[in-house]
């Protein structure tokens, strides 16, 4: 079973004030050094067996007629989830930090979760 | 004379925009999301509400009901139109009507008694106002932001198709956030028209702020027996 992942942004132009919501929130609980906050949308798209070019083919479309409007919006991003970095995240939050490949210390990674 | 009233699932004003049509000398047809069917009604109002919720986008789901594939093409033939609110959201998301409509800028709802200037009076829907007159009617949303990008609007105003604008607070604000004060476009042909401000709430005596909705209504309804009685 895969899974492609399409992300849509409103334009750089409009206004968002669901962001600016947001935006607003975050100084009250100290998180200060955000000058700006954009919200968009995500949709992950799941398939019977691997993702093939037609799959992928018809998520893009997908994403142009229905999950994104052009006048608004654009389509950042659509591509297949990358099921072995999740099921890899995963072991990382689970198992950190013996299963840490790296060897960085755990608290700048959490810092960055 | 027959105006037909869409219902999707999350439509409101359905039942307000029929009694508004009825008031007014017409006949108001039922028409159903699910049937793609217009009954052969001579106009179509998309009511306002919050149809599927309101998911994904206002009015992106409503697009793609069974009764918008009978709907759009007719649209473009010339069958009048009007959109109200979240029919105007539908409009907008079918490309019948350019732009989009987005989060009011203050980020609250709307439920306000709104003065509106008629730009346009010759669209289907707008024959019996005056050009410059103005309207007050009633205005209630949470995204009614007409945004469009310069060569659109510069479109829409060089070609006449604002329709109403609203009239600006004393701090030059109108009530959404709309690009240059716009609450309502027309088509090019002038059969498709859309607005956020509900002209069905202003229609009888006792309720809401005035009965300058009922042109809307009377527009259609004249225009309709005059188009019937040269055809």
């Amino acid at each position: 079973m895969g899974s492609i992942v399409v992300d849509v942004m409103l334009k750089p132009e409009i206004l968002d004030p669901q962001g600016q919501a947001v935006g607003g929130a975050l100084p009250r609980l100290g998180f200060n050094g955000f000058t700006d906050v954009r919200q968009g949308k995500r949709f992950v798209l799941t398939v019977d067996g691997d993702v093939t070019d037609e799959h992928l083919a018809a998520a893009r479309e997908a994403a142009e007629t229905l999950l994104s409007n052009p006048v608004i919006e654009d389509v950042v991003s659509v591509h297949v989830l990358d099921e072995s970095a999740a099921d890899e995240s995963a072991a990382d939050e689970a198992d950190a930090p013996a299963e840490d490949a790296d060897g960085e210390p755990d608290e700048a990674e959490d810092g960055e979760q | 004379m027959r105006i037909g009233v869409v219902t999707f699932p999350g439509s409101l004003d359905d039942r307000d925009a029929a009694r508004a049509v009825r008031e007014c000398g017409g006949e108001a047809v039922p028409l159903w999301h699910g049937d793609a069917d217009l009954k052969g009604v001579d106009a179509v109002i998309l009511p306002g509400g919050f149809s599927y919720g309101d998911y994904l986008r206002c009015g992106a789901i409503a697009r793609f009901a069974p009764v918008m594939d009978a709907l759009v093409p007719a649209a473009r033939g010339g069958l009048p139109v009007l959109g109200i609110c979240n029919g105007f959201q539908v409009l907008t998301e079918s490309h019948l009507l350019p732009g989009a409509l987005i989060r009011n800028d203050h980020r609250k709802f709307n439920c306000v008694d709104q003065r509106l200037v008629v730009e346009n009076a010759s669209t289907d829907w707008t024959s019996d106002f005056e050009a410059g007159q103005e309207i007050t009617i009633v205005l209630k949303n949470g995204e009614g932001g007409f945004v469009a990008d310069e060569k659109t609007l510069d479109t829409l105003e060089g070609e006449g198709r604002v329709v109403f604008r609203y009239v600006p607070d004393a701090e030059g604000r109108n009530p959404n956030g709309s690009y240059r004060h716009i609450a309502g476009i027309t088509n090019e042909r002038g059969n498709v028209v859309g607005l956020m401000p509900h002209p069905e709430h202003a229609v009888e005596e006792g309720y809401g702020p005035s009965l300058d909705g009922r042109g809307f209504f009377t527009s259609i309804i004249k225009q309709t027996l005059e188009s019937a009685a040269t055809a």
